[in-house]
Protein backbone atom coordinates (compact mmCIF):
# COMPACT_ATOMS: atom_id res chain seq x y z
CA UNK A 1 0.00 0.00 0.00
CA UNK A 2 1.34 3.40 -0.93
CA UNK A 3 1.09 5.94 1.85
CA UNK A 4 -0.47 9.23 0.87
CA UNK A 5 1.22 12.09 2.71
CA UNK A 6 -1.48 14.58 3.76
CA UNK A 7 1.20 17.27 4.06
CA UNK A 8 1.50 17.19 0.28
CA UNK A 9 -2.10 18.33 -0.06
CA UNK A 10 -1.49 21.73 1.54
CA UNK A 11 0.50 24.84 0.68
CA UNK A 12 1.55 27.99 2.50
CA UNK A 13 -0.02 31.00 0.77
CA UNK A 14 0.30 33.90 3.21
CA UNK A 15 2.75 35.07 5.87
CA UNK A 16 2.95 38.15 8.08
CA UNK A 17 5.21 39.56 10.78
CA UNK A 18 3.95 42.42 12.95
CA UNK A 19 6.51 44.94 14.05
CA UNK A 20 8.96 43.38 16.49
CA UNK A 21 10.63 45.19 19.35
CA UNK A 22 12.31 44.85 22.68
CA UNK A 23 9.26 46.66 24.07
CA UNK A 24 6.24 47.63 21.98
CA UNK A 25 4.56 50.54 23.76
CA UNK A 26 0.80 50.53 23.49
CA UNK A 27 0.60 46.98 22.16
CA UNK A 28 -0.82 43.92 23.90
CA UNK A 29 -0.66 40.26 23.02
CA UNK A 30 -4.29 40.57 21.88
CA UNK A 31 -3.70 43.57 19.61
CA UNK A 32 -0.67 41.91 18.02
CA UNK A 33 -2.29 38.53 17.47
CA UNK A 34 -5.20 40.22 15.71
CA UNK A 35 -2.83 42.18 13.47
CA UNK A 36 -0.86 38.98 12.74
CA UNK A 37 -4.01 37.04 11.87
CA UNK A 38 -5.52 39.67 9.57
CA UNK A 39 -2.12 40.49 8.07
CA UNK A 40 -1.49 36.89 7.04
CA UNK A 41 -5.00 36.55 5.55
CA UNK A 42 -4.49 39.76 3.56
CA UNK A 43 -1.02 38.66 2.41
CA UNK A 44 -2.69 35.58 0.91
CA UNK A 45 -5.17 37.82 -0.92
CA UNK A 46 -8.04 36.34 1.10
CA UNK A 47 -10.60 37.64 3.61
CA UNK A 48 -11.63 36.18 6.99
CA UNK A 49 -14.65 34.63 5.22
CA UNK A 50 -12.23 32.26 3.44
CA UNK A 51 -10.92 30.86 6.74
CA UNK A 52 -12.35 27.58 8.03
CA UNK A 53 -9.51 26.50 10.31
CA UNK A 54 -7.66 28.27 13.15
CA UNK A 55 -4.62 27.71 15.30
CA UNK A 56 -4.13 30.71 17.56
CA UNK A 57 -2.55 31.15 20.93
CA UNK A 58 0.75 31.48 22.63
CA UNK A 59 2.40 32.99 25.62
CA UNK A 60 1.24 35.93 27.66
CA UNK A 61 -2.53 36.16 27.74
CA UNK A 62 -3.41 35.30 24.14
CA UNK A 63 -6.53 33.19 24.24
CA UNK A 64 -7.07 30.04 22.22
CA UNK A 65 -8.63 29.30 18.82
CA UNK A 66 -12.23 29.76 20.03
CA UNK A 67 -11.86 33.47 20.60
CA UNK A 68 -10.16 33.92 17.23
CA UNK A 69 -12.87 31.91 15.42
CA UNK A 70 -15.44 34.29 16.98
CA UNK A 71 -13.36 37.30 15.95
CA UNK A 72 -13.32 36.03 12.37
CA UNK A 73 -17.09 35.64 12.21
CA UNK A 74 -18.14 32.54 14.21
CA UNK A 75 -18.25 30.18 11.23
CA UNK A 76 -17.87 26.45 12.05
CA UNK A 77 -14.13 25.83 11.81
CA UNK A 78 -11.48 23.21 12.34
CA UNK A 79 -9.20 24.14 15.24
CA UNK A 80 -5.79 22.92 16.28
CA UNK A 81 -4.50 22.83 19.81
CA UNK A 82 -0.85 23.28 18.92
CA UNK A 83 1.16 26.46 18.88
CA UNK A 84 2.33 28.72 16.08
CA UNK A 85 5.35 26.60 15.27
CA UNK A 86 6.38 23.80 12.91
CA UNK A 87 4.10 21.45 14.84
CA UNK A 88 1.20 23.85 14.27
CA UNK A 89 2.02 24.22 10.56
CA UNK A 90 2.10 20.42 10.27
CA UNK A 91 -1.22 20.05 12.09
CA UNK A 92 -2.84 22.63 9.83
CA UNK A 93 -1.42 20.99 6.70
CA UNK A 94 -2.57 17.53 7.81
CA UNK A 95 -6.08 18.82 8.54
CA UNK A 96 -6.22 20.36 5.06
CA UNK A 97 -4.71 17.23 3.49
CA UNK A 98 -7.37 15.10 5.20
CA UNK A 99 -10.12 17.39 3.95
CA UNK A 100 -11.20 18.52 7.43
CA UNK A 101 -10.99 22.14 6.29
CA UNK A 102 -9.60 24.09 3.35
CA UNK A 103 -7.88 27.25 4.59
CA UNK A 104 -6.21 27.66 8.00
CA UNK A 105 -4.80 30.74 9.68
CA UNK A 106 -2.12 30.28 12.36
CA UNK A 107 -1.14 33.15 14.62
CA UNK A 108 0.50 34.04 17.91
CA UNK A 109 1.91 37.08 19.63
CA UNK A 110 3.28 38.29 22.93
CA UNK A 111 3.69 41.71 24.51
CA UNK A 112 4.02 42.69 28.13
CA UNK A 113 5.05 39.34 29.63
CA UNK A 114 8.64 40.40 30.33
CA UNK A 115 9.14 44.01 31.37
CA UNK A 116 11.20 43.51 34.57
CA UNK A 117 14.64 42.56 33.25
CA UNK A 118 16.34 42.00 36.64
CA UNK A 119 15.92 38.25 36.09
CA UNK A 120 15.84 36.14 32.96
CA UNK A 121 12.62 36.03 30.89
CA UNK A 122 9.85 33.96 32.51
CA UNK A 123 9.55 31.59 29.55
CA UNK A 124 13.24 30.62 29.83
CA UNK A 125 13.06 29.87 33.55
CA UNK A 126 11.58 26.44 34.39
CA UNK A 127 10.21 26.06 37.91
CA UNK A 128 10.79 22.31 38.26
CA UNK A 129 11.97 21.16 41.69
CA UNK A 130 15.12 19.52 40.25
CA UNK A 131 16.09 22.52 38.09
CA UNK A 132 15.12 25.89 39.56
CA UNK A 133 17.12 25.72 42.81
CA UNK A 134 20.38 25.29 40.87
CA UNK A 135 19.94 28.62 39.10
CA UNK A 136 19.28 26.95 35.77
CA UNK A 137 17.56 28.64 32.86
CA UNK A 138 17.50 27.70 29.18
CA UNK A 139 20.89 29.25 28.36
CA UNK A 140 22.55 27.15 31.07
CA UNK A 141 20.67 24.00 30.01
CA UNK A 142 21.83 24.37 26.39
CA UNK A 143 25.32 25.28 27.68
CA UNK A 144 25.54 21.87 29.37
CA UNK A 145 25.16 20.20 25.95
CA UNK A 146 27.55 22.62 24.26
CA UNK A 147 30.26 22.15 26.89
CA UNK A 148 30.16 18.37 26.60
CA UNK A 149 30.43 18.68 22.80
CA UNK A 150 33.42 20.99 23.20
CA UNK A 151 35.00 18.57 25.70
CA UNK A 152 34.36 15.53 23.50
CA UNK A 153 35.18 16.95 20.06
CA UNK A 154 37.31 20.02 20.75
CA UNK A 155 34.73 22.43 19.31
CA UNK A 156 36.03 25.98 19.74
CA UNK A 157 34.33 29.16 21.03
CA UNK A 158 35.41 30.78 17.73
CA UNK A 159 33.06 28.42 15.84
CA UNK A 160 30.13 29.38 18.06
CA UNK A 161 31.02 33.05 17.55
CA UNK A 162 31.11 32.60 13.77
CA UNK A 163 27.55 31.23 13.82
CA UNK A 164 26.28 34.07 16.03
CA UNK A 165 28.05 36.66 13.87
CA UNK A 166 26.69 35.23 10.61
CA UNK A 167 23.10 35.33 11.88
CA UNK A 168 23.44 38.73 13.57
CA UNK A 169 24.86 40.20 10.34
CA UNK A 170 21.71 38.97 8.55
CA UNK A 171 19.55 40.72 11.13
CA UNK A 172 21.59 43.90 10.92
CA UNK A 173 20.53 44.25 7.27
CA UNK A 174 16.83 43.50 7.90
CA UNK A 175 14.75 46.63 8.65
CA UNK A 176 12.13 44.42 10.32
CA UNK A 177 14.65 43.03 12.81
CA UNK A 178 14.84 44.26 16.38
CA UNK A 179 18.61 44.64 15.97
CA UNK A 180 18.52 46.26 12.52
CA UNK A 181 21.78 48.11 12.00
CA UNK A 182 23.53 46.27 14.82
CA UNK A 183 26.39 44.36 13.22
CA UNK A 184 28.48 41.84 15.15
CA UNK A 185 31.81 40.33 14.13
CA UNK A 186 33.03 37.05 15.66
CA UNK A 187 35.37 39.17 17.79
CA UNK A 188 32.39 41.20 19.05
CA UNK A 189 30.70 37.96 20.09
CA UNK A 190 33.80 36.69 21.90
CA UNK A 191 34.30 40.07 23.59
CA UNK A 192 30.70 40.34 24.82
CA UNK A 193 30.16 39.49 28.47
CA UNK A 194 29.87 35.85 29.49
CA UNK A 195 26.35 34.80 30.51
CA UNK A 196 26.51 31.01 30.87
CA UNK A 197 29.85 29.62 29.73
CA UNK A 198 30.45 28.93 26.82
CA UNK A 199 27.70 31.37 25.81
CA UNK A 200 28.58 35.07 25.66
CA UNK A 201 25.75 37.58 25.53
CA UNK A 202 25.90 37.62 21.71
CA UNK A 203 25.83 33.79 21.48
CA UNK A 204 22.33 33.98 22.95
CA UNK A 205 19.03 35.02 21.42
CA UNK A 206 17.34 38.25 22.42
CA UNK A 207 13.93 38.49 24.11
CA UNK A 208 11.34 40.67 22.44
CA UNK A 209 7.67 41.41 21.78
CA UNK A 210 5.85 40.80 18.51
CA UNK A 211 3.54 38.55 16.53
CA UNK A 212 3.40 36.41 13.41
CA UNK A 213 0.75 34.82 11.22
CA UNK A 214 0.52 32.31 8.39
CA UNK A 215 -2.19 30.98 6.06
CA UNK A 216 -2.27 27.52 4.50
CA UNK A 217 -4.75 26.20 2.00
CA UNK A 218 -5.25 23.19 -0.23
CA UNK A 219 -2.82 22.76 -3.13
CA UNK A 220 -5.78 22.92 -5.53
CA UNK A 221 -6.99 26.25 -4.18
CA UNK A 222 -3.42 27.63 -3.94
CA UNK A 223 -2.89 27.03 -7.67
CA UNK A 224 -6.00 29.07 -8.48
CA UNK A 225 -4.90 32.04 -6.37
CA UNK A 226 -2.33 33.54 -8.72
CA UNK A 227 0.43 33.58 -6.10
CA UNK A 228 3.60 31.56 -5.48
CA UNK A 229 2.57 28.72 -3.17
CA UNK A 230 5.12 27.15 -0.87
CA UNK A 231 4.83 23.38 -0.56
CA UNK A 232 5.58 21.17 2.43
CA UNK A 233 7.65 18.22 1.25
CA UNK A 234 8.37 16.52 4.56
CA UNK A 235 8.10 17.18 8.28
CA UNK A 236 8.41 15.47 11.64
CA UNK A 237 8.31 16.36 15.30
CA UNK A 238 10.50 14.58 17.82
CA UNK A 239 10.52 14.66 21.59
CA UNK A 240 12.82 12.50 23.68
CA UNK A 241 12.24 13.38 27.28
CA UNK A 242 11.03 15.72 29.99
CA UNK A 243 12.21 19.14 28.87
CA UNK A 244 13.85 21.26 31.56
CA UNK A 245 13.36 18.56 34.21
CA UNK A 246 15.88 15.79 33.58
CA UNK A 247 19.58 16.53 32.97
CA UNK A 248 20.42 17.34 29.29
CA UNK A 249 23.03 14.59 28.97
CA UNK A 250 24.82 14.83 25.59
CA UNK A 251 25.21 11.07 25.17
CA UNK A 252 21.44 10.60 25.58
CA UNK A 253 20.01 13.70 23.92
CA UNK A 254 22.73 15.26 21.78
CA UNK A 255 21.23 13.91 18.56
CA UNK A 256 17.75 15.27 19.21
CA UNK A 257 16.17 15.72 15.77
CA UNK A 258 18.00 12.92 13.96
CA UNK A 259 15.10 10.42 14.23
CA UNK A 260 12.58 13.03 13.10
CA UNK A 261 14.95 14.42 10.50
CA UNK A 262 15.28 11.00 8.85
CA UNK A 263 11.49 10.75 8.54
CA UNK A 264 11.37 14.26 7.09
CA UNK A 265 14.03 13.53 4.45
CA UNK A 266 12.31 10.24 3.53
CA UNK A 267 8.97 11.99 2.94
CA UNK A 268 10.68 14.60 0.77
CA UNK A 269 12.77 11.93 -1.03
CA UNK A 270 15.77 14.13 -0.38
CA UNK A 271 19.17 14.26 1.28
CA UNK A 272 21.13 17.19 2.70
CA UNK A 273 22.53 17.78 -0.81
CA UNK A 274 19.08 18.98 -1.93
CA UNK A 275 18.84 21.66 0.77
CA UNK A 276 19.68 25.21 -0.32
CA UNK A 277 19.12 27.18 2.91
CA UNK A 278 18.64 26.23 6.58
CA UNK A 279 16.27 28.33 8.65
CA UNK A 280 17.43 26.99 12.02
CA UNK A 281 16.11 28.01 15.43
CA UNK A 282 19.09 29.95 16.75
CA UNK A 283 18.28 30.24 20.44
CA UNK A 284 21.95 29.58 21.12
CA UNK A 285 24.84 29.63 18.67
CA UNK A 286 25.92 26.07 19.47
CA UNK A 287 22.63 24.51 18.43
CA UNK A 288 23.25 25.47 14.79
CA UNK A 289 26.50 23.48 14.93
CA UNK A 290 24.66 20.58 16.57
CA UNK A 291 21.89 20.59 13.95
CA UNK A 292 24.36 20.49 11.06
CA UNK A 293 25.68 17.24 12.58
CA UNK A 294 22.22 15.92 13.49
CA UNK A 295 20.93 16.17 9.91
CA UNK A 296 24.20 14.99 8.38
CA UNK A 297 25.47 18.11 6.62
CA UNK A 298 28.76 17.06 8.24
CA UNK A 299 29.99 14.24 10.45
CA UNK A 300 29.67 13.94 14.22
CA UNK A 301 31.93 16.44 15.93
CA UNK A 302 32.67 18.25 12.66
CA UNK A 303 30.08 21.03 12.98
CA UNK A 304 32.56 23.50 14.44
CA UNK A 305 34.89 23.21 11.46
CA UNK A 306 31.96 23.12 9.02
CA UNK A 307 30.69 26.60 9.90
CA UNK A 308 34.08 28.30 9.44
CA UNK A 309 35.22 30.09 6.30
CA UNK A 310 31.89 31.83 5.70
CA UNK A 311 30.01 28.66 4.78
CA UNK A 312 26.82 29.54 6.70
CA UNK A 313 26.86 33.27 5.92
CA UNK A 314 24.26 34.81 3.61
CA UNK A 315 26.59 34.56 0.58
CA UNK A 316 28.00 31.17 1.60
CA UNK A 317 27.50 27.59 0.49
CA UNK A 318 24.70 26.97 3.03
CA UNK A 319 23.13 30.19 4.33
CA UNK A 320 21.58 29.81 7.79
CA UNK A 321 18.73 31.78 9.43
CA UNK A 322 18.60 34.52 6.82
CA UNK A 323 16.27 37.03 8.55
CA UNK A 324 18.47 37.35 11.64
CA UNK A 325 16.66 34.72 13.67
CA UNK A 326 16.03 34.72 17.40
CA UNK A 327 19.35 36.47 17.93
CA UNK A 328 18.61 39.58 15.92
CA UNK A 329 15.18 39.44 14.25
CA UNK A 330 12.92 38.57 17.20
CA UNK A 331 12.14 36.13 20.04
CA UNK A 332 8.71 36.94 21.53
CA UNK A 333 8.19 33.52 23.26
CA UNK A 334 6.15 31.71 20.55
CA UNK A 335 6.04 33.56 17.20
CA UNK A 336 9.79 33.04 16.67
CA UNK A 337 9.13 29.34 16.02
CA UNK A 338 6.82 30.03 13.06
CA UNK A 339 9.06 32.93 12.01
CA UNK A 340 11.72 30.34 11.08
CA UNK A 341 9.22 29.02 8.52
CA UNK A 342 8.15 32.52 7.46
CA UNK A 343 11.76 33.45 6.73
CA UNK A 344 12.01 30.39 4.47
CA UNK A 345 8.71 31.18 2.73
CA UNK A 346 9.91 34.71 1.90
CA UNK A 347 13.14 33.27 0.42
CA UNK A 348 11.20 30.78 -1.71
CA UNK A 349 8.86 33.50 -2.97
CA UNK A 350 11.82 35.76 -3.80
CA UNK A 351 10.73 38.56 -1.48
CA UNK A 352 13.12 38.17 1.47
CA UNK A 353 15.00 41.28 2.58
CA UNK A 354 18.25 39.30 2.50
CA UNK A 355 17.26 37.42 -0.64
CA UNK A 356 19.78 34.70 -1.52
CA UNK A 357 20.76 35.25 -5.15
CA UNK A 358 24.14 33.57 -5.63
CA UNK A 359 22.69 30.04 -5.66
CA UNK A 360 19.51 28.09 -6.28
CA UNK A 361 16.72 28.70 -3.75
CA UNK A 362 14.32 25.78 -4.05
CA UNK A 363 14.35 23.64 -0.89
CA UNK A 364 14.64 25.03 2.63
CA UNK A 365 15.08 23.11 5.87
CA UNK A 366 13.28 24.83 8.75
CA UNK A 367 13.66 23.77 12.38
CA UNK A 368 12.35 24.60 15.87
CA UNK A 369 13.55 24.29 19.48
CA UNK A 370 16.63 22.08 19.87
CA UNK A 371 18.86 19.90 21.98
CA UNK A 372 18.66 21.45 25.42
CA UNK A 373 14.87 21.23 25.20
CA UNK A 374 15.08 17.51 24.30
CA UNK A 375 12.71 18.16 21.40
CA UNK A 376 13.45 19.20 17.83
CA UNK A 377 10.87 19.74 15.09
CA UNK A 378 11.78 20.02 11.39
CA UNK A 379 10.17 20.63 8.03
CA UNK A 380 11.33 20.95 4.41
CA UNK A 381 9.49 23.58 2.37
CA UNK A 382 9.89 24.19 -1.35
CA UNK A 383 8.64 26.27 -4.25
CA UNK A 384 8.27 23.00 -6.18
CA UNK A 385 5.46 20.55 -5.38
CA UNK A 386 6.17 17.12 -3.90
CA UNK A 387 7.27 14.40 -6.34
CA UNK A 388 4.62 11.69 -6.29
CA UNK B 1 40.71 32.99 42.36
CA UNK B 2 36.98 32.79 43.00
CA UNK B 3 35.66 30.59 45.80
CA UNK B 4 32.37 28.81 45.07
CA UNK B 5 29.94 28.52 47.98
CA UNK B 6 26.38 27.36 48.52
CA UNK B 7 23.73 29.92 47.58
CA UNK B 8 22.28 32.15 50.33
CA UNK B 9 18.76 31.92 51.72
CA UNK B 10 16.15 33.37 49.42
CA UNK B 11 16.70 31.33 46.28
CA UNK B 12 13.65 29.41 45.04
CA UNK B 13 13.49 26.09 46.90
CA UNK B 14 12.04 22.78 45.74
CA UNK B 15 8.42 22.07 46.59
CA UNK B 16 8.45 18.28 46.96
CA UNK B 17 5.69 16.31 45.29
CA UNK B 18 4.23 13.08 46.63
CA UNK B 19 6.52 11.27 44.20
CA UNK B 20 9.70 13.14 45.09
CA UNK B 21 9.16 13.55 48.85
CA UNK B 22 11.45 10.62 49.85
CA UNK B 23 14.36 12.23 47.95
CA UNK B 24 14.02 15.53 49.82
CA UNK B 25 13.25 13.83 53.16
CA UNK B 26 16.49 11.83 52.87
CA UNK B 27 18.43 14.97 51.95
CA UNK B 28 17.48 16.48 55.32
CA UNK B 29 19.24 13.50 56.90
CA UNK B 30 22.34 13.92 54.75
CA UNK B 31 21.55 11.03 52.41
CA UNK B 32 21.34 11.05 48.61
CA UNK B 33 18.51 8.66 47.84
CA UNK B 34 17.30 7.70 44.38
CA UNK B 35 14.74 5.23 43.04
CA UNK B 36 15.95 1.74 42.08
CA UNK B 37 13.62 -0.87 40.63
CA UNK B 38 13.52 -4.55 41.54
CA UNK B 39 15.72 -5.30 38.51
CA UNK B 40 18.43 -2.89 39.63
CA UNK B 41 17.75 0.06 37.30
CA UNK B 42 18.24 3.53 38.76
CA UNK B 43 15.54 6.12 38.05
CA UNK B 44 16.14 9.87 38.43
CA UNK B 45 14.30 12.23 38.32
CA UNK B 46 11.57 10.14 39.98
CA UNK B 47 8.85 8.26 38.10
CA UNK B 48 5.94 5.99 39.08
CA UNK B 49 7.53 3.10 37.14
CA UNK B 50 11.01 2.19 35.91
CA UNK B 51 11.60 3.72 32.46
CA UNK B 52 13.73 0.75 31.40
CA UNK B 53 11.74 -2.35 32.47
CA UNK B 54 8.50 -0.65 33.67
CA UNK B 55 8.51 -2.38 37.01
CA UNK B 56 6.46 -0.47 39.56
CA UNK B 57 8.45 -2.03 42.40
CA UNK B 58 10.71 0.92 43.11
CA UNK B 59 12.71 1.48 46.27
CA UNK B 60 14.40 4.70 47.44
CA UNK B 61 17.95 3.47 47.98
CA UNK B 62 20.84 5.30 49.58
CA UNK B 63 23.65 5.98 47.09
CA UNK B 64 27.36 6.60 47.54
CA UNK B 65 27.04 10.28 46.65
CA UNK B 66 30.20 9.94 44.53
CA UNK B 67 30.47 10.78 40.88
CA UNK B 68 32.31 12.78 38.25
CA UNK B 69 31.51 16.10 36.60
CA UNK B 70 29.99 15.18 33.21
CA UNK B 71 29.33 18.72 31.97
CA UNK B 72 29.30 22.21 33.45
CA UNK B 73 28.53 25.86 32.82
CA UNK B 74 29.80 28.86 34.77
CA UNK B 75 26.86 31.23 35.12
CA UNK B 76 27.46 34.98 35.34
CA UNK B 77 23.91 36.19 34.61
CA UNK B 78 21.77 34.90 37.48
CA UNK B 79 18.45 33.21 36.80
CA UNK B 80 17.00 35.78 39.25
CA UNK B 81 18.78 38.34 41.48
CA UNK B 82 18.37 35.88 44.40
CA UNK B 83 21.40 33.95 43.12
CA UNK B 84 24.98 35.05 43.81
CA UNK B 85 27.30 34.92 40.80
CA UNK B 86 29.32 33.30 39.53
CA UNK B 87 27.96 29.82 40.16
CA UNK B 88 28.67 26.51 38.45
CA UNK B 89 25.79 24.35 37.24
CA UNK B 90 26.81 20.82 36.47
CA UNK B 91 25.59 17.41 35.45
CA UNK B 92 27.06 14.76 37.72
CA UNK B 93 27.48 11.21 36.43
CA UNK B 94 27.07 9.16 39.58
CA UNK B 95 29.01 6.03 40.48
CA UNK B 96 25.87 3.91 40.10
CA UNK B 97 25.35 5.18 36.52
CA UNK B 98 22.62 7.79 36.96
CA UNK B 99 22.77 11.56 36.36
CA UNK B 100 21.82 14.54 38.55
CA UNK B 101 22.05 18.30 38.10
CA UNK B 102 23.37 20.49 40.90
CA UNK B 103 25.96 23.19 41.65
CA UNK B 104 29.66 22.57 42.32
CA UNK B 105 30.76 24.33 45.54
CA UNK B 106 33.62 24.37 48.07
CA UNK B 107 36.13 24.77 45.25
CA UNK B 108 38.07 27.44 43.43
CA UNK B 109 36.17 28.26 40.25
CA UNK B 110 39.36 27.97 38.21
CA UNK B 111 39.86 24.36 39.35
CA UNK B 112 36.44 23.04 38.32
CA UNK B 113 36.85 20.85 35.24
CA UNK B 114 34.78 18.28 33.37
CA UNK B 115 35.84 14.80 34.50
CA UNK B 116 36.79 15.79 38.07
CA UNK B 117 35.66 13.49 40.90
CA UNK B 118 32.95 14.93 43.15
CA UNK B 119 30.95 13.97 46.21
CA UNK B 120 27.64 15.18 47.56
CA UNK B 121 27.46 17.70 50.41
CA UNK B 122 24.22 18.96 51.91
CA UNK B 123 23.35 22.54 52.87
CA UNK B 124 20.30 23.24 55.00
CA UNK B 125 18.26 25.98 53.30
CA UNK B 126 15.05 25.83 55.38
CA UNK B 127 13.31 23.57 57.89
CA UNK B 128 12.03 21.47 55.01
CA UNK B 129 14.84 21.55 52.47
CA UNK B 130 18.53 20.62 52.41
CA UNK B 131 20.09 20.91 48.96
CA UNK B 132 22.49 18.25 47.63
CA UNK B 133 25.42 20.29 46.33
CA UNK B 134 28.62 18.69 45.04
CA UNK B 135 32.24 19.35 46.07
CA UNK B 136 35.64 17.98 45.03
CA UNK B 137 36.10 14.40 46.29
Amino acid sequence: MTKVNPLHGAAIVGVYNTKQGRLLEGETSQSLVLEATLGAIKDAGLTPKDIDGVISGGWGGVSGPGDMIRQLGSRPSWFGSGGADINGVMNAAMAIGMGLCETVVISSAQAGAYRDHSGTAPWVRPTNEFVECWGLFTAAEFALLAKRHMYKYGTKPEALAEVASAIRMNGSKNPGAVYYGREATPEDVLNSRMVADPFHLLDICTTTEGGAGMVLTSVEKAREMGIKPVYILGAAVEQQGAAYKEPPVWDKFGWSGRWGGKKMFEQAKMTTKDIDICEFYDNFSFDVIRLLEVYGFCGEGEGGDFVMGGRVRIDGELPVTTDGGLMSFSHPAMPQAMQRVISGVLQLQGRAVNQVKHKRVQNILTENYGGGALFTNQMIISNQPAQQ
Amino acid sequence: MTWLAAQPQGIPLPKPSELSAPHWEAAKNGELRVQRCENGHYVFIPLPACNYCWSTKLEWVKTSGKGTLYSMSIVYRPQTPAFQIPYVVGIMEMEEGWFIMSNVINAELENVKIGMPLKVTFTKMSDDIALPYFEPA
